[in-house]
């Protein structure tokens, strides 16, 4: 089975958001997105089971993104593919799905799969964009993934419990983070890692157009950034065997029972 | 400008974060129309008429039964089609995520996600979305229409105008690759309790409970308020309660409407993951507990004597 | 009361053994270096550059010529300094390859100021001549360690990072290689479902660069007898990184205040303030880890320090990006090993104390001792020789004897020992020491072990200013600030005994920067993972080890 793992390279440690540009200051250390590491774990117990296939790594990023590849490469994955061009920084969903899709049309996985969410914007959509732009059947927040028959069998949590569902591959499937816990990369693997493929692509190499990338072909934008309100005066009252009532009197008022 | 509120349900009924939106919608003087997708769902849109929605489409088809994204992107992409709807909202949840972005995609539409408000400024919409655990705040906008948006959980509250609703009745028709993802069973069963992230009521115990054998403190006044119990990572670190728990920077970050922390210091770690709260209730015995400089209300009392009473306040108001 | 009558539970011979992987499943490198700082890798690049132009040795040693391993995230990630860097061994070391102005540096210093401080008052005081600093050049030591990793990269070494390094394998009296930590273990170390164990390393020659407090240095310290005559002290320093309003013109150091000239309080050191470029500012305290109050907290001192009108002023306006702690090495040259190698094992930088205390510096010192390393090492292999006959690598000391590091740290080796006697008289006799030379005192004055001084208690925590959260923070807040991300559950890593009186519980809880410790009525208790691997306990009566790799801070800026 071959099974294309899509990650992102995040800003490691403190972030801040350049003032600028609005956008999140992604000029220094990056790191895989740690969701996405429990994707790359389970698309490599999916080939062990199936005990034949590829692991491919797919990511849009910044040239320094190679970094984070490597570190999944050295989890095991086979190869990793990297679209870099300064005319995709800045992309919103829309953009970063079209290319994306573009790309992952050119490898005709079997499985496609995604973490959970981008720890840098907090986007947990992306996989149905790009599920709908290849027309592949998609499941989310998948707690477990069998594989049976061509076909995949998802337990997928949602707000009311587990759900599952069965799609024929190939497929896209977003993997929670409670589905595995990832491996860490053997001493070996992180040796073996440096001299697996790396292959870097433009947006003209996966012919993508640059207008409908970037921030140029995005359609949303950040107007102005604010400090979050201030949560209004903050009370604080001495227990005198009465605060126990202060706070029942508190919540009322609130609304909150 | 006509507003399309996708109303998810679950059973016999719509959910409540579909309908706040609704009502916020309305409130922002826009033409809301609310799109109800399933089968046997006819009787639903009679509820979206008391929440604002001037009218209501309904897609009612057997192949939409299931709770899955991809049929309803079909659906909802023929209404905007058919209509011209400058944009479309959604409450949170795993399916109307889905939903949305695979609308995005579909028809090349902005969405922006994790809204905690709109507004029309100049008759342009505008969203306010949160950053970096909230720590900041920005105002984003859309460059096309379409505007798409998911709105955070419990931002608006549903508000009953006790109008009704003009019934559109959508003929569906839906892409082939849509259907083939199946529902083979679907949950029916609520968990036992919410879990930590989902809840509206956190009550979180941290090390000034003393000992863990004084969880139970916390674990009444979380089953009285109808809350998750959280920890804090000094606590779990001790052993007294599970790393499943544990609130903060690298444990669960929450943001329900009501935090309540027994004994819990505040430290930035724990802050962190908690601090989109609605209302921060604080009980601590130490008067310069960091906890204080943004809780709320906070208490400077022992956690013994003013937890149990307080679960008992609260238990009668909610019998009583 | 002393921290030395409690001794850790630690034996360094668990540390020690023979390889335990088969064969053929160890990993086998040429020249294995533990640490990615400055001096490993200064090391791995000389030894990249020898192997360069000698492609047959090179290609004796196999598929992996140069190996580094690194504890921390990246190459940096674990570095804290001043850090005002003397350019001398990095010229050498790039001779012909890569000028100053394409390396890190935030430029030259231009003018210095040194001030005793009082509590609301600065006077400035002419600059001793151990502490000039003109050319030479500011820079955060994280990011010129990121730098030398990617040198070192492009010069042909492997380097492992995420990887701590655990245990000497020694077999037959010869070092040959380390083993790697295990991974993926719960807090009573039973393994979880990732686990993945550690792995033999074995090299023709073992180069350790662990810095301060080198788990493994240590070890082989103790294994080969090599401890120097007086044994190491070291000093703890906490900085921080500003974004400031106003660009600072200067390099500033002070003395005196918030520490206290008794010498029954033996509080030696000061403070730093260094210009990063117009926009930022580092500034840090250091003090020598052979005080005495209970209640000494390095932390709160540089808290302290802030809220005085000369340091305030600078910051006004600012905010602070970035923390971080590390101890540094203080004994000086009487506390350098006996002997900086032994079979198929070469010592250099921070972990065998090539500091430079009256002078503030020892990057350089790191770095020329890693590439002297790397000749000596180059040197056996290139002969054909077994690296692990003894004396194959005594090349190595004799380097180092007729370096600059040996010259610079002999004038100066009485001088840290003076201020054990008061800050005014260790003042005036380092004066005298700085005018002759070093020629007075003739001969050596011993340090004593940090551990071995006798607690002492004051009002000492009464000064220390609550924190705000804008000018002054407290520990947890810091943790945060240096990007902290160490995995809740691992085992602790920290040996100390729990059952200490609560007068050392005390000390420790002081005295730790992270807040790791927290004394209680029946001894203290530990948060491991708020450790930021200063060192400081291990000076301090108790023993850091490595924890699993990729634990710890997240250094970018210190």
């Amino acid at each position: 089975m071959k099974i294309a793992v899509c990650v992102k390279h995040v800003p490691e440690g403190a972030k801040r958001i350049d003032p600028e540009t609005k956008r999140l200051d992604r000029s220094g250390e990056g790191a895989l997105n740690p969701f996405d590491a429990h994707a790359v774990e389970e698309a490599l117990r999916l080939k062990a089971d199936t005990g034949e296939g590829e692991v491919v790594l797919v990511s849009l990023g910044p040239a320094k993104a190679q970094d984070a590849l490597r570190k999944a490469l050295a989890m095991g994955a086979d190869r990793a593919v990297l679209v870099t061009d300064d005319a995709a920084s800045g992309s919103d969903l829309v953009a970063t799905s079209r290319v994306l899709a573009q790309v992952l049309a050119r490898q005709n996985a079997d499985l496609v799969l995604f973490g959970q969410q981008g720890n840098d914007s907090d986007g947990a959509v992306l996989w149905a964009a790009v599920a709908d732009r290849l027309r592949l059947p998609m499941v989310s927040q998948a707690a477990e993934v069998t594989r049976a028959d061509g076909s995949l069998r998802v337990k997928r949590q949602t707000e009311f419990g587990y759900d599952v569902i069965e799609a024929p591959l190939p497929a896209v499937v977003g993997v929670s983070d409670a589905i595995n816990e990832p491996r860490y990369p053997s001493l070996k693997g992180i040796m073996g890692a440096k001299s697996k493929p790396q292959e870097t692509l433009s947006l003209q190499d996966v012919d993508v157009s640059a207008d409908t990338v970037g921030e140029s072909g995005s359609k949303t934008e950040v107007l102005e950034l604010k400090t979050p309100p201030s949560r209004g005066a903050s009370r604080k009252i001495e227990d005198d065997g009465n605060a126990a009532q202060a706070i029942v009197d508190f919540l009322t008022e609130k609304r909150l029972i | 400008m006509a507003t399309l509120v996708f109303l998810e349900h679950h059973g016999d009924e719509l959910l409540k974060g579909g309908l706040g939106v609704l009502s916020k919608a309305a409130s922002i003087g826009d033409e809301a129309a609310g799109v109800v997708v399933g089968s046997g769902v006819g009787a639903l849109a009679d509820v979206a008429g008391e929440f604002g929605a001037a009218r209501v489409y309904v897609a009612d088809a057997p192949e939409l039964e299931a709770p899955l994204p991809q049929p309803r992107v079909d659906v909802l992409a023929r209404i905007v089609e058919e209509t011209n709807a400058d944009a479309v909202l959604f409450a949170n949840s795993v399916l109307a995520a889905d939903t949305a972005a695979g609308l995005a995609a579909r028809l090349d539409a902005g969405l922006n996600w994790d809204l905690v408000d709109i507004a029309r400024r100049d008759g342009k919409l505008i969203g306010t979305r949160p950053a970096l655990q909230d720590s900041i705040y920005a105002d984003v906008g859309w460059t096309s229409t379409p505007q798409l948006a998911l709105i955070r959980t419990g931002s608006f509250d549903p508000a009953a105008t006790g109008g009704s609703a003009e019934v559109v009745d959508v003929d569906v028709r839906l892409e082939d690759f849509s259907t083939t993802a199946r529902m083979i069973e679907q949950a029916h069963e609520e968990s036992e309790g919410p879990s930590i992230e989902d809840a509206d009521v956190v009550v979180a115990g941290g090390r000034g409970l003393g000992g863990p054998e004084n969880f139970t403190l916390v674990e009444e006044l979380a089953k009285a308020l109808g809350g998750a119990v959280g920890a804090t990572r000094a606590v779990v670190d001790a052993g007294w309660y599970p790393y499943s728990t544990q609130v903060g920077q690298t444990g669960r970050t929450v943001s329900p409407k009501l935090y309540v922390a027994c004994g819990v210091s505040g430290a930035i770690q724990h802050k962190v993951g908690m601090q989109g709260s609605g209302v921060i209730v604080a009980i601590n015995k130490d008067p310069h507990a960091p906890i204080f400089e943004f809780a709320d209300l906070g208490v400077v009392g022992d956690i013994h004597q003013v937890v149990p009473k307080l679960t008992e306040l609260v238990t009668q108001r909610k019998s009583g | 009361m002393r921290p030395a009558d409690f001794p850790p539970p630690f034996r360094p011979d668990d540390y020690v053994g023979p390889p335990t992987d088969p064969e053929d499943e160890r990993i086998d490198v040429g020249v294995l270096i533990v640490g990615a700082g400055p001096a490993g890798l200064g090391c791995a690049i000389r030894l990249g550059q020898l192997l360069e132009d000698a492609p047959d040795v090179r290609d004796r040693l196999g598929e992996v010529p140069i190996a580094v391993l690194e504890k921390g995230k990246t190459p940096g990630s674990h570095l804290v300094s001043g850090a005002v860097v003397n350019p001398r061994a990095l010229r050498r070391l790039f001779r012909d390859r890569k000028r100053i102005d394409e390396m890190p540096f935030y430029g030259p210093v231009d003018h210095e100021s040194v001030y005793m401080l009082t509590a609301k008052r600065a006077l400035p005081i002419p600059t001793p001549p151990t502490m000039k600093n003109h050319g030479n050049y500011v820079a955060s030591l994280s990011q010129l360690g990121r730098w030398l990793g990617e040198q070192a990269e492009e010069g042909g070494a492997m380097i492992l990072p995420e990887t701590s390094a655990v245990k000497l394998l020694v077999d037959g009296g010869r070092v040959r290689g380390v083993r790697t930590e295990d991974k993926g273990r719960g807090r009573e170390a039973e393994p979880l479902g990732n686990f993945e164990p550690g792995a033999d390393i074995v090299a023709r020659v073992t180069v350790l660069a662990e810095g301060t407090q080198g788990h493994l240095t240590g070890v082989a310290l103790d294994r080969f007898g090599l401890r120097g005559d007086s044994p190491q002290v070291w000093a703890l320093g906490v900085k921080e990184v500003w974004k400031v309003a106003k660009p600072l013109d200067r390099v500033i150091h002070t003395m005196g205040w918030p520490l206290r000239p008794q010498a029954k309080y033996r509080e030696f050191g000061g403070s730093f303030i260094y210009p990063m470029g117009e926009e930022m500012v580092t500034l840090g305290m250091v003090v020598g880890l052979d005080y005495r109050d209970v209640d000494l907290s390095v932390h709160d001192l540089l808290q302290e320090l802030k809220t005085h009108p000369l340091v305030r002023r600078i910051l006004e306006g600012g905010e602070r990006v970035a923390w971080g702690a590390k101890t540094i090495p203080e004994g000086g040259f009487v506390s350098v090993p006996k002997q900086l190698h032994a079979p198929g094992l070469l010592l250099c930088g921070d972990g065998v104390g090539f500091v430079n205390v009256p002078a503030l510096k020892g990057i350089h010192y790191a770095i020329e001792s890693g590439s002297l390393a790397a000749e000596a090492a180059f040197g056996a292999l290139s002969r054909g020789e077994t690296p692990w006959r003894p004396g194959a690598l005594a090349a190595y000391d004799d380097a180092v004897q007729q370096s600059f590091i040996w010259r610079d740290l002999r004038e100066v080796r009485n001088m840290r020992q003076a201020f054990g006697r008061g800050f005014w008289l260790g003042g005036a006799l380092a004066g005298v020491m700085t005018a002759t030379r070093g020629h007075f005192p003739p001969g050596t004055t011993r340090t004593e072990r940090d551990a071995d001084q006798e607690l002492v208690r004051s009002d000492r925590a009464g000064s220390y200013p609550a924190a705000d959260g804008k000018l002054t923070f407290d520990k947890l807040s810091s943790v945060f600030a240096a990007g902290n991300r160490t995995r809740d559950d691992q085992p602790n890593h920290i040996v100390i005994r729990r059952d200490v009186p609560r007068e050392i519980a005390e000390l420790w809880e002081r005295m730790c920067p992270a807040q790791v410790y927290e004394a209680g009525d029946d001894g203290i208790s530990v948060t491991p993972s708020n450790c930021v691997q200063c060192g400081a306990i291990t000076a301090k009566g108790g023993r850091l080890t490595p924890p699993e790799g990729g634990s710890g801070p997240e250094y970018t800026l210190t």
